[in-house]
């Protein structure tokens, strides 16, 4: 049945090949046709638009963890001071879809310490875009949303060099950072080369509260080179290694020696002179992740073990963009496949008896075919209708027959293999009138469970501190969704308010059994995954920006969400009342600003998930920038305090309540030739 | 179909032919690989080979006993230890140097100790297949040999009317991890039980046989009938942390060993604590593992 679908993918892919590329080459690559007047809900947040670090940023060499946090829709999970785990609209990892440029890739830790954002950098990015709900299916089934992190992207010219060094320091945990990049591009090749390094101690906290374990050290390399195959054809490839060694985790009982990540492409963009269909992109990608966990450097450990897990995913993508009359069309074929593997072997106190192993993910390989398509139907001058949908053909197959039998003394009916087809579709109309904007939209999507929902082996959960275990007879999550935005543009300001609300149904939760004994020394129970019938999410947020004067811009964002069970229980990970707010001043070559960062007390806190009540808190944040020349060489500086009055806090997104960074001071550096 | 139309543009695109050819390669072939790779992945192993039955397949031979006429021989699964033993016997005549096929079979173990001689629990001797030659039964060594006692196996088999009869000493080390428990019930009755199954222990719901038995004289000792083996797998070096649906082990029919299944989670050490319960529930003995009582008085160990 698979091998049949496979192919027939295989077939339509080639066929796709086969025609796009009986089209004629007249036009021009750099002059892409982008004529489109299509309103978007998605966000984007810029890193950098070349190399060159931006002076805009208030933390240009920041984590992109960091970056992410700035958008209302994210917010990120931590446990420690790397790999923060984002959640989109509230949901996490499981039921949303990150992808670095449309690439699917799946982390390779099963205790979630290796997020996909944890395998580049931000030299590596120029952007990352944000989507919401079912908006972002493009790649996949989702139902929380998307990011899609964008790779830096140089463009043929004429013959020259570009060389960047970058370089940072942070007071607060010593971290250092030294980057560089070396750009070439002429008429028909480009080449883009980019390494960064940070290298951490342990944080402080507020009132110099040292936080054990928090330490890492990072190394990322990456390189792109395009070569054009003719006046309007492209061929990239790209590649990422990204190795991450001695991570400390204070959060978690245990630390990562090593998560590295090879992440390799090779794309293909056809820009035909037909106008109806006027962008190809095909790409084919694979990566191999693999990450260990480390004890060996805790102090009480009740019994040693090593956690290693392996993430191998092969996947290819074909992107059509087409206009016809008022439709401004987008078709994606896309399919991955995916192998992870994670084991577990704990050492007895006793080195003359047998090391115990474990499967904790069971070799599962999945596979996913899926069609993508939208149409942007431009009504009028002022508005559109946007109709998207996509199917999913979706199996999981457990390879390891050690991992079967293993998964059997739970599910003695057990079959190896799990087939699902998943449906999403979405409707928004927007409006755009006089600077007065306003949309409204509603989705269904489906997802399929996780690895670990689906076939974790015994994986112990710090937070709720229970022994989990996948559940392969889950039926999909489906999840209905309706949002809205209205907001208003004029000269001076602009306002936005916009809402979603989520009702997911079959929602997969992992609920306690009673007659199980947990394996882990000091859990509490054992958690076997299940859907309960459904749980609401409600998300509302409010952004707008003033431009007090030429120079003066005043930023804010105000954010409030509500997700409950069907048992009124408080979901885990939901954001109370929560504000930041920033004055920026940007003259010439200087540029300042002030921000305040706070929460309100986190009253409906998701006590049977394990999360407790978060106390309410502010921080002050400030920076300094400056821009100069020295001979060729221009150079940007940027110096801030964050957490000016060293406060002592933690917030709700943090692991069992691990304190945030105290004050700290940080420069960072720019030189581009 | 790529090929032909790639080509048509590349004669426009010159110097990048040759790079262009290694990349379009490149991309067919990791397409090739990658969809190659796929359904060698997902092409499911059907073997169903039908192999012709060796009745003595994964056994391996541990002792020769000889009379004038004939050679036996001893197999066994692993080597011969204290427990329970599952052994086959062939009988070769030593004129014809062909295994005879229609003996009767039986046996006796001896153990010779100091002060007495005592026998232990043994099956009857039955022929594997009809048509075959060998023949299996099993035998509970409830003791190991020492320096000074000693076990002795006596087989007897009639062949077309006329008896025959071989004896020998044999070794019965003691075995490593605890397989077998011999004790006095509160009933006041001496049993033993033993481990049988799963010889190869894996993480996964194993089939497991034990036996029980009650020592009635120094010479008999009968299968004891309807009782159950409570069994509770713990891991002592892991928090004492036990498995999920196990099945104890009772007989389906009288004078059987005892079948349950035994849920192993991980490899490694594991204690099977044990309580042996009479037909209406009582126990006979062993104790329930609580916080306080991290191990019951019986049971049995494996490691693997």
């Amino acid at each position: 049945m698979k091998k049949t679908f496979f192919i027939a993918f295989l077939l339509i892919f080639f066929v796709v090949s086969y025609s796009q590329n009986s089209g004629n080459d007249k036009q021009v690559l750099e002059s892409k046709n982008d004529s489109l007047k299509v309103y978007q809900m998605q966000e984007v947040i810029v890193i950098k638009k070349k190399a060159t670090i931006s002076e805009q940023q208030s933390k240009p060499l920041t984590s992109i963890d960091d970056y992410l946090q700035k958008s209302v829709k994210v917010d990120m999970i931590k446990r420690g001071a790397y790999a923060w785990e984002p959640i989109i609209n509230s949901m996490s990892t499981e039921r949303t879809l990150v992808t670095i440029d449309g690439m699917r890739i799946f982390g390779a830790c099963t205790d979630k310490m290796d997020p996909i954002t944890s395998y580049v950098e931000v030299s590596n990015l120029s952007e990352v875009s944000i989507c919401s709900g079912q908006e972002g299916s493009c790649f996949g089934s989702t139902i929380g949303g998307s990011i899609d992190l964008k790779r830096s992207k140089n463009a043929f010219s004429n013959q020259k060099w570009n060389f960047n060094l970058n370089s940072g320091f942070e007071t607060n945990n010593q971290q250092k950072i030294i980057g560089a990049a070396i750009n070439y591009a002429d008429s028909l090749l480009y080449v883009d080369a980019d390494f960064m390094h940070r290298n951490a101690e342990n944080y402080n906290a507020g009132n110099d509260k040292e936080v054990l374990f928090s330490q890492f050290k990072k190394i990322n390399f990456s390189t792109t080179s395009g070569f054009k195959l003719g006046k309007n054809k492209l061929i990239e490839g790209s590649i990422i290694y990204d190795k991450a060694t001695d991570v400390g985790y204070p959060a978690l009982p245990m630390d990562v020696s090593i998560a590295e990540a090879i992440i390799a492409s090779i794309k293909f963009e056809y820009l035909p002179l037909n106008k109806k269909v006027y962008d190809w992109e095909a790409k084919v990608y694979f990566n191999t992740i693999t990450h260990k966990m480390d004890d060996t450097k805790r102090p009480f450990v009740p019994i040693h073990m090593d956690m290693p897990g392996w993430s191998n995913t092969f996947g290819y993508y074909s992107k059509i963009k087409a206009n016809y009359e008022k439709h401004h069309l987008l078709f994606n074929l896309n399919s991955f496949y995916n192998k992870s593997k994670a084991e577990m072997t704990m050492y007895p106190e006793n080195p003359n008896e047998n090391p115990m192993y474990m499967l904790t993910w069971p070799d599962v390989r999945t596979l996913y075919n899926g069609l993508f398509l939208e149409d942007n139907f431009i009504l009028n001058c002022h508005s559109s209708l946007k109709f998207s949908a996509s199917i999913g053909l979706h199996s999981n197959m457990v390879e390891s027959e050690f991992g079967l039998n293993s998964l059997q003394i739970f599910y003695p009916e057990m079959k190896p293999q799990r087939n699902r087809f998943l449906k999403s579709i979405s409707l928004n109309f927007n409006q755009n009138h006089n600077g007065l904007e306003f949309g409204i939209g509603t989705a269904y999507g489906e997802r399929a469970p996780s690895v670990t929902e689906g076939y974790g082996f015994y994986l112990f959960n710090s937070f709720e501190n229970y022994d989990n275990i996948g559940n392969p007879n889950l039926r999909n999550e489906k999840s209905l969704e309706v949002n809205a935005y209205i907001g208003l543009q004029k000269e001076k300001y602009y306002i936005k308010l916009s809402s979603s609300y989520f009702h997911i149904s079959d929602y997969i939760v992992a609920k306690p059994d009673m007659s199980l004994v947990p394996m882990t020394i000091g859990a509490n129970g054992v958690k076997i995954y299940t859907a309960i019938n459904y749980a609401t999410i409600f998300n509302i947020n409010l952004t707008s920006e003033f431009k007090l004067s030429k120079a003066i811009k005043w930023n804010s964002q105000l954010v409030y969400s509500r997700g409950k069970d069907f048992e009124n229980n408080n979901l885990p990970f939901i954001s109370p009342f929560s504000y930041y707010t920033t004055i920026a001043y940007l003259k010439n070559k200087f540029s300042a600003e002030i921000m305040l960062q706070g929460n309100a007390k986190h009253i409906n806190f998701g006590n049977l998930y394990g999360e407790d009540k978060t106390p309410d808190y502010a921080v002050v944040n400030a920076n300094f920038g400056y821009k100069f020349s020295i001979n060729k060489i221009k150079i940007i500086a940027k110096t801030g305090v964050e957490n000016i009055l060293d406060t002592y806090y933690s917030t709700y997104t943090d692991w069992n309540n691990i304190p945030r960074q105290g004050r700290n001071f940080f420069v960072n550096l720019g030189f581009s030739l | 179909m790529i090929v032909i139309s790639f080509s048509k543009n590349m004669e426009k695109a010159g110097i990048l032919i040759t790079k262009f050819k290694k990349m379009k390669r490149f991309i067919k072939y990791s397409a090739v690989c990658v969809s190659g790779l796929l359904l060698l992945l997902f092409s499911a192993c059907s073997n169903d080979e039908e192999t012709t039955v060796n009745e003595l397949e994964g056994l391996s031979k541990f002792k020769e006993i000889e009379n004038e006429t004939h050679i036996v021989e001893l197999y066994s699964h692993m080597s011969v230890e204290q427990g329970f033993n599952e052994i086959s016997i062939q009988i070769k005549d030593k004129q014809t140097n062909k295994y005879v096929k229609n003996a009767e079979v039986s046996w006796t173990p001896l153990m010779h100790m100091m002060s007495m001689t005592h026998s232990c629990p043994k099956s009857s001797i039955e022929k594997v297949s009809e048509n075959g030659n060998v023949y299996e039964g099993y035998i509970v060594f409830q003791m190991p040999q020492n320096e000074t006692e000693y076990w002795e196996l006596q087989v007897n088999y009639t062949i077309d009317g006329q008896e025959y009869s071989v004896s020998s000493n044999i070794d019965v080390p003691a075995s490593i991890k605890r397989r077998i428990n011999t004790f006095t019930g509160n009933d006041g009755v001496k049993y033993i039980v033993a481990y049988a199954e799963p010889h190869h222990p894996k993480v996964a719901v194993n089939d497991m046989i034990v036996g029980v038995w009650k020592m009635q004289d120094m010479m008999n000792f009968p299968v004891v009938d309807g009782y159950t083996v409570k069994i509770d797998p713990r891991m002592p070096s892991m928090g004492n942390h036990s498995s999920p649906n196990n099945v104890n082990p009772s007989q389906t029919n009288a004078g059987d060993l005892y079948n349950g299944k035994l849920s192993l989670t991980m490899t490694g050490y594991w204690k099977i604590n044990l309580q042996l319960a009479k037909p209406d529930g009582t126990i006979v003995k062993g104790e329930e593992i609580t916080d306080a009582v991290p191990e019951s008085s019986i049971f049995f160990e494996i490691e693997f």
